[in-house]
């Protein structure tokens, strides 16, 4: 099996693994990062939403190999503290059910914020539709973007 | 002392308490002896209509509170709203707190179940008394010290007082709290002193849950962990006959591949009901891809066990009951073949739903260490003591020597309710002698599901002098029926003639409880048709049924569920707040009403046309849920309880064809989304009676109003679920 080298979070990695592991599952068992979650496998839900050189990716169709030598940043380094507007959006709004999709949420909105930082309601509602819910909670997830863009601006 | 006391509490079983080695007080309670419900345990799982509990209290010498949330967590928000409750009672401050999920504890606990909403209304004597008597203690050890008359002393946000102008802190009383007798006579506070419940209390998993910290099954990891992949018959119907592992152990990663079933057929009589008995190839592997991978490329064959159902056999056999005559009656009342032979009209609709699959967002997993004298599981289980008690019994354990750990849920919506996860992860690390992680891909999670079946209604109404004068419902359902108390719901009492029957079907696929088990669909059939009566009677939707339940106000009919009198009231408040009939031009409403899981819920749904086809903007929601604990969450359950009812009405379709599930994954299977998710407005009637669940009641309305916002919009009745196909039979299903 061949070595990868890859930054996550700020830190370089090089994992020894198969060239067709997805990212999703080198983080998750390898590097032990498991925040970025399992929904679909696919690129259907959102789940596994993770940045690549700031751009937001499903992580569970990207094979190791296509992203050697990327900067790769998850929900565990999206702030040192939880403190990202983000993050405090979604505290503040309580946004969670289960909470299992909410990591990849935020991702994507992150990403999002980032190069629209004064969204339209439209805007937000467009940028989200990827990620599932299945709890529902996009009234909460809608509102939070909402709030993440002002605390930003 | 409240006057809401609706249960019956005695003492001795109540309460035990033991002081901890390490300092601070532990109080045990059985909350099951507390709570148990009139009704005899159903023996049919997707029945579940009672919760039981059980709850630990520890109080560190600093004074910080410890609760011990000992139900599994769904996404429901017990884990934040049910220490809310005890902590309320102990008058503590909710900063102060701290909440723990608690494991399966067979010795202290009777049973720790999560399902039918009924978690906080079994909960909600039961904790309040969890608290209240831990605060007289503390009270009744401070009191001691000083040399006073408990009478005389107060305790609030944890630091006691006495006249003298004393003050103590819980934390520096109780080690002597610990040992004291526990009181015989405690006080419950008033309603209008709560300081904790109906408050916003943000969930309590929210710090973990925004950094991606482990906290799911998925996340649980252990030393010397391997992971499985579990091959399962592609279709109902068929069995393994054979399989080549060679190219599966050629995977890198892969360590093992073994066949599993033996224990399963062990305890088959047991867990039949709950999974399917058949045996299956593991392919076990150093991580999740790997295993994966591995069981892709494994070469089975398969041989016909059973008939191959499709989903157009189960039409033909649903429709065959509604025309035949083999019914169970569940209800009658009065002369129903009278009402119809005397009728000026006698309007009848027939109304269908399919199959769905649960798609909880984290796939079933589970974590099992199988060892000779010893097991450990952990996992996202609705269902622990039954996990443990079929564990028990396939590997002949005793119970103490199970330890069952629940993590948080990425989702439940029933399907967590039935283990088989837990027992193929302890039969495979069994084999491997291994920990193991059992992991479904979302396509095994899909084609291995406990469905939600195919459902038809036939309902049929006979008006008599502009009135509703006799209604029978005939349900056709594959493998179950709708449960005991269902066919006493609304508009059993408001109807003079009322009969509903039941026939079934049984089929090979397997099917289960799936959020708000037959209202879901029910809800729907009935609210459709009563706008369709509302027209013809030249009355408005809402104000029928408003007249109707005035025949069931203050009945003494026992066996009614629901109140005339809280109902009226939630329909009342949804009318004002949706201002119904007023909307604006070309925002078209729809009304429906359903009473569930012991809360009243009426909403309002709001359509506009774009493109020709219906967009639901709006759902206005009145609730009755009693006493609402946490706000936040309530309102957050509803909104998602609604978004999710329109949405699986809107797209949830699983289709059949010889015995094999036709949508495996989200390319196929839609869900709903933001943009297509409407701005949910949620009101509670305010009152302090005792509170009730929240999870299930509301989902099953949404789909009824948005219907009939639909009909008024369009002209357009619907019948059928999903209503995409019927909007726009040729669509292709991803928008
Ligand atoms: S898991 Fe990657 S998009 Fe669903
Ligand atoms: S909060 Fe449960 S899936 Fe989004």
């Amino acid at each position: 099996m061949p070595n990868y080298t890859i930054t996550v979070n700020n830190e370089s990695r090089t994992i020894n693994v198969d060239s067709d592991t997805p990212l999703l599952w080198v983080l998750r068992d390898e590097l032990n990062l498991v925040g970025t979650k399992f929904g679909c496998g696919i690129a259907q839900c959102g789940a596994c939403t993770v940045h690549i050189g700031g751009v937001a990716m499903r992580s569970c169709s990207l094979p190791i190999s296509s992203i050697e030598g990327e900067k790769i940043t998850t929900i565990e380094g999206l702030s040192e503290d939880g403190s990202h507007p983000v993050q405090e959006a979604w505290k503040e709004i309580d946004v969670p059910q289960c909470g299992y999709c909410q990591s990849g949420q935020m991702m994507t909105a992150s990403a999002f914020l980032k190069d629209n930082p004064n969204p339209t309601e439209e805007e937000i509602r467009q940028a989200m539709h990827g990620n599932i819910c299945r709890c529902a909670s996009y009234n909460r997830i809608e509102k939070a973007v909402k709030v993440a863009s002002e605390k930003m601006t | 002392m409240s006057t809401q006391n609706t249960t019956n509490l005695s003492r001795r079983n109540f309460i035990k308490t033991s002081a901890l080695a390490s300092g601070g007080l532990l109080i045990g309670f059985n909350l099951f002896q507390a709570c148990k419900p009139e009704a005899k345990m159903p023996v049919d799982i997707a029945s579940l209509n009672f919760n039981d509990f059980n709850a630990f209290i520890r109080i560190s010498d600093e004074g910080y509170v410890t609760i011990f949330s000992p139900n599994p967590e769904i996404g429901q928000g017990v884990k934040t709203s049910m220490p809310m409750i005890i902590a309320e009672e102990l008058n503590v401050s909710w900063d102060m707190v701290n909440v723990t999920q608690g494991a399966l504890d067979t010795k202290n606990f009777q049973r720790q179940v999560a399902g039918g909403s009924q978690s906080i209304r079994f909960g909600w004597d039961a904790l309040r008394k969890t608290g209240a008597t831990a605060r007289q203690m503390l009270i009744n050890a401070a009191a001691a010290k000083w040399g006073v008359d408990p009478a005389t002393c107060t305790a609030e946000n944890g630091v006691i007082s006495n006249a003298n102008g004393d003050k103590i802190g819980y934390g520096e009383v109780v080690k002597e709290a610990a040992v004291l007798e526990v009181p015989e006579d405690i006080t419950l506070k008033d309603p209008k002193d709560y300081k904790i419940i109906g408050t916003d209390a943000v969930n309590v998993d929210i710090d973990k849950i925004v950094t991606g910290k482990p906290l799911f099954g998925l996340d649980y990891k252990a030393e010397g962990m391997v992971y499985a992949s579990v091959l399962r018959p592609p279709s109902f119907g068929k069995k393994l006959k054979s399989f080549d592992a060679t190219k599966a152990k050629q995977v890198n990663g892969v360590i093992d591949v073994v066949r599993i079933g033996e224990k399963l057929k062990a305890i088959e009589n047991q867990a039949k009901g709950f999974t399917r008995i058949t045996d299956k190839v593991a392919v076990v592997a150093t991580s999740t891809w790997a295993a994966m991978k591995g069981k892709k490329a494994l070469e089975a064959v398969w041989e016909d066990e059973a008939r191959l159902e499709n989903t157009v056999d189960h039409d033909v056999e649903l429709f065959s009951i509604l025309d035949g005559k083999k019914f169970d009656t569940r209800r009658e009342d009065g002369n129903v073949k009278k009402a119809f032979a005397t009728a000026d009209k006698v309007i009848e609709r027939t109304y269908e739903s399919p199959f769905l699959p649960h798609n909880c967002m984290e796939p079933m997993n589970f974590y099992a260490d199988v060892k000779a004298d010893k097991i450990h599981l952990v996992g996202p289980v609705q269902t622990p003591q039954w996990a443990a008690g079929m564990i028990a019994a396939a590997y002949k354990v005793k119970p103490d020597q199970i330890h069952l750990e629940m993590t948080r849920m990425g989702g439940g919506f029933g399907r967590r309710l039935y283990g088989d996860f837990v027992l193929e992860a302890a039969e495979i690390s069994y084999a491997v002698k291994k920990p193991v992680k059992v992991v479904f891909s979302r396509e095994d999670d899909m084609a291995a599901g406990t469905y939600r079946p195919a459902i038809k209604y036939r309902i049929k109404a006979a008006l008599k002098d502009g009135k509703v004068n006799g209604y029978y419902l005939k349900e056709a359902a594959i493998n179950g029926n709708m449960y005991g108390l269902i066919p006493n719901f609304f508009p059993a009492g408001c109807i003079p003639n009322y009969k509903v029957d039941t026939g079934n079907y049984k089929s090979t696929m397997t099917t289960g409880a799936w959020r708000a088990p037959y209202t879901n669909f029910l809800a729907f059939a009935e609210q459709s048709f009563f706008k369709e009566l509302a027209d013809e009677l030249g009355r408005d939707h809402p104000e029928l049924i408003l007249e109707l339940l005035q025949n069931v106000k203050g009945t003494k009919d026992k066996r009614i569920q629901y109140s005339g009198e809280r109902m009226e009231e939630t329909i009342n408040l949804v009318l004002s707040k949706s201002n119904w009939g007023k909307a604006p031009e070309g925002t078209f409403q729809g009304f429906a009403a359903y009473y569930s899981h012991n809360t009243h819920v009426a909403e309002v749904a709001e359509v506009v046309m774009e493109k020709g086809m219906p967009k639901v903007k709006k759902v206005t929601v009145a609730v009755d849920c009693g006493i609402v604990v946490n706000p936040t969450g309530a309102i957050n359950q509803i909104q998602g309880g609604a978004i999710d009812g329109i949405g699986h009405a809107m797209y949830g379709n699983l289709t059949f064809k010889e015995g094999v599930p036709q949508a495996r994954n989200f390319d196929k299977y839609r869900l709903i989304r933001m943009q297509e998710t409407p701005q949910v407005d949620v009101h509670f009637v305010k009152n302090t009676k005792s509170p009730t669940g929240l999870g299930e009641p509301g989902l099953p309305p949404a789909g009824g109003a948005v219907a009939n916002a639909i009909e008024a919009a369009m002209g357009k009745r619907i019948y059928k679920q999903p209503f995409i196909s019927e909007l726009k039979p040729e669509s292709s299903i991803l928008g």
